[in-house]
């Protein structure tokens, strides 16, 4: 089925840490549905670079702030 | 639920439903004739135009429906909207693919124009099922590109 992302993200504090910001209002900033933002925040979609960088710029943090790289390893991958 | 979602929903419900239609209305009218020699023009292009007409209609139902609920803004479609929908068509073209090369099999032994006719349409019918399929679960399960 669908392969995890290793991509996670800080959306949902980094909202609430901005006046508690609605994901309708997170949307709006970055030209997206709200069932975009729902999907990002619930890791069910990894945005374009470009999305990324447009969320990290509304909260006004850098990019690794934002997103995070996990270092683990799929179990497939592991020899 | 977005309003491409909401849309796939309605395409897939119309795929689904489509083909029995079209069956139904085929041997309805075959009164005993072998199945190469039924008419089967008629009943294909009644249930083909039949479904573009109910996809349009319930498109702008949905749209209606969002627009009322969610806001203008909702019936937008956005870069995941847009990702999945690829994602889909790429993952339906196999059966078109299949269609193709089936009707073009067909005609090389110059089988009935009923089977190639028939052929065409229930891969057009599969391949709109799977790349719904596809899309619905690119919707719920998630979709990645990184």
């Amino acid at each position: 089925m669908v392969k995890p992302t290793r991509v996670t993200n800080r959306i949902r504090a980094l909202r609430f840490a901005a006046d508690e910001m609605t994901q309708a209002d997170l949307a709006e900033r970055i030209g997206v549905t709200r069932q975009t933002v729902i999907a990002i925040e619930q890791g069910r979609y990894s945005p374009s670079l470009e999305m990324a960088f447009q969320i990290a710029r509304v909260f006004g943090v850098g990019l690794d702030d934002a997103f995070q790289f996990s270092d683990e390893t799929e179990p497939e991958e592991k020899k | 639920m977005s309003f491409e979602e909401k849309n796939t929903w309605v395409f897939a419900f119309i795929s689904v439903v489509g083909y029995p239609v079209y069956l139904v209305l085929l041997f309805s009218q075959l009164g005993g004739r072998p199945l190469a020699e039924a008419d089967y023009v008629w009943p294909m292009l009644g249930t083909i135009l039949g479904a573009i007409v109910v996809g349009i209609l319930g498109g702008i139902v949905v749209g209606i429906v969002t627009g009322i609920t969610a806001g203008k803004d909702a019936s937008k479609a956005d870069q995941r909207d847009k990702q999945i929908h690829r994602f889909g068509e790429q993952i339906g073209n196999s059966f078109i693919v299949i269609g193709g090369v089936g009707a073009l099999i067909l005609c090389f032994i110059a089988a009935p124009h009923f089977w190639i006719a028939n052929l065409l349409y229930l891969c057009f019918v599969l391949a709109g099922i799977l790349s719904s399929v596809a899309k619905l679960v690119a919707y719920r399960r998630g979709l990645h590109q990184w």
